[in-house]
């Protein structure tokens, strides 16, 4: 019996014995099982640990990086939706993914991640190097076994160890360039690392039932809505300093301080308008998740303006 | 379900027949650019491709 079908088989009520019928799923759903989404985020911050790394990269091969660690990102994804479907199916949020809908079979995607993550780890290595090809092998491991598999369904420190797997791209788009690994990209590293744990929180605060029906101990699940907002404001707390921190260093200039100043500011504004709510959190919780995207997305991208390629796009402008 | 079974065998609808179609569009132009992407790398890298440090 090949593991495609022995997947299946695996899942059983979600198999619905339909191991001899032939696959309706078309090319939207295979990209779907992808997450696209996080997949754009993942080459954001892979594009800006690259464009910031010292040293330069010819540009078919800076392509090449990004097209691996996108594809990587995507094997982790389909390889993540194959392990939860079942509860998956069971979440509002989740429940229209296609292994869940039953338009593609756990097994396949399975297949589908394995050889995707395999193909772009060894892609990697073989046109780029193999430090940043290890790194993004680890990644995957990281999402897949011991998020996935291991912490997801066991601890509700789950996305605050398993957001590190979010938190690599960066440091696999410097390991492109040099080849090594230094404090910038650790400090790009921990900015993301310290950001996932609010922003995931935030989601879990006004989705509690969801993840309670499903089994999964999120933090306001296990310990309830009071102790999630602390630890909300405090992870935050943590992660507006850490923003800074590249300005501090001396790695960046005054723009992008001036940003995570007043970005962080803003964070930490939301954090305490999240633990203050005296009602069911919806409205801070929904505020703050949503900023805590365009927080990220302004600091990598204000870091790619100034730092990118030498500053060029800085040089350009002036 | 979904298809029907005969002494030939199973015959695929329609609506399977186009998604099987679609997907193996998109397994062939991944391989190909997949091809294109080693061929254009050879060239970006030289011949020396493989002789690199780690």
């Amino acid at each position: 019996m090949s593991l495609v079908s022995a997947g299946a088989d695996l899942r059983g009520p979600l198999a619905s014995s339909r191991s001899a019928e032939p696959s309706l799923a078309t090319v939207g759903d295979y990209i779907a099982l992808m997450k696209p989404r996080v997949m754009s985020l993942v080459v954001f911050t892979a594009l800006v640990g690259l464009a910031v790394a010292p040293g330069s990269l010819h540009p078919v091969t800076a392509f090449t990086a990004l097209l691996c660690i996108a594809v990587g990102a995507g094997a982790s994804g389909a390889l993540n939706m194959w392990y939860d479907a079942d509860i998956d199916a069971v979440m509002t949020r989740t429940a229209r993914r296609p292994v869940p809908m039953g338009r593609i079979r756990p097994g396949e995607a399975l297949a589908f991640g394995l050889t995707l993550g395999s193909f772009s780890v060894v892609v990697l290595g073989l046109l780029v190097n193999w430090v940043a090809s290890t790194l993004l092998a680890f990644t995957i491991f990281f999402y897949v076994v011991i998020y996935t598999i291991w912490l997801k369904r066991s601890t509700p420190q789950n996305i605050v160890i398993g957001g590190g797997a979010g938190a690599f791209p960066p440091m696999i788009g410097w390991a492109a360039v040099t080849g090594s690994l230094s404090l910038e990209p650790v400090l790009l590293f921990l900015i993301i690392f310290f950001w996932t744990p609010p922003h995931f929180w935030a989601l879990a605060l006004y989705r509690t039932e969801d993840y309670a029906r499903a089994g999964i101990p999120m933090l306001p699940v296990v310990s309830g809505d009071a102790s999630t907002r602390r630890q909300i404001l405090l992870y935050t707390l943590i992660l507006v300093p850490l923003g800074i921190a590249p300005w501090m260093f001396g790695y960046t200039g005054a723009l992008y301080g001036i940003t995570a100043v007043l970005t962080g500011a803003i964070m930490l504004t939301l954090g305490w308008q999240v633990l203050r709510e005296n009602r069911p959190a919806e409205r801070a919780s929904r505020n703050l998740f949503a900023f805590s995207i365009l927080y990220l997305f302004l600091l990598f991208a204000v870091l790619l303006v100034e730092r990118g390629w030498g500053g060029l796009i800085t040089r350009l402008a002036a | 379900m979904g298809e029907q079974q005969n002494d030939d065998g199973i015959v695929l609808t329609e609506a399977q027949k186009r998604a099987r179609r679609s997907r193996s569009l998109a397994i062939a132009f991944a391989l190909a650019a997949l091809v294109v992407l080693f061929y254009v790398m050879t060239l970006v890298k030289g011949p020396a491709i493989l002789i690199r440090p780690i």
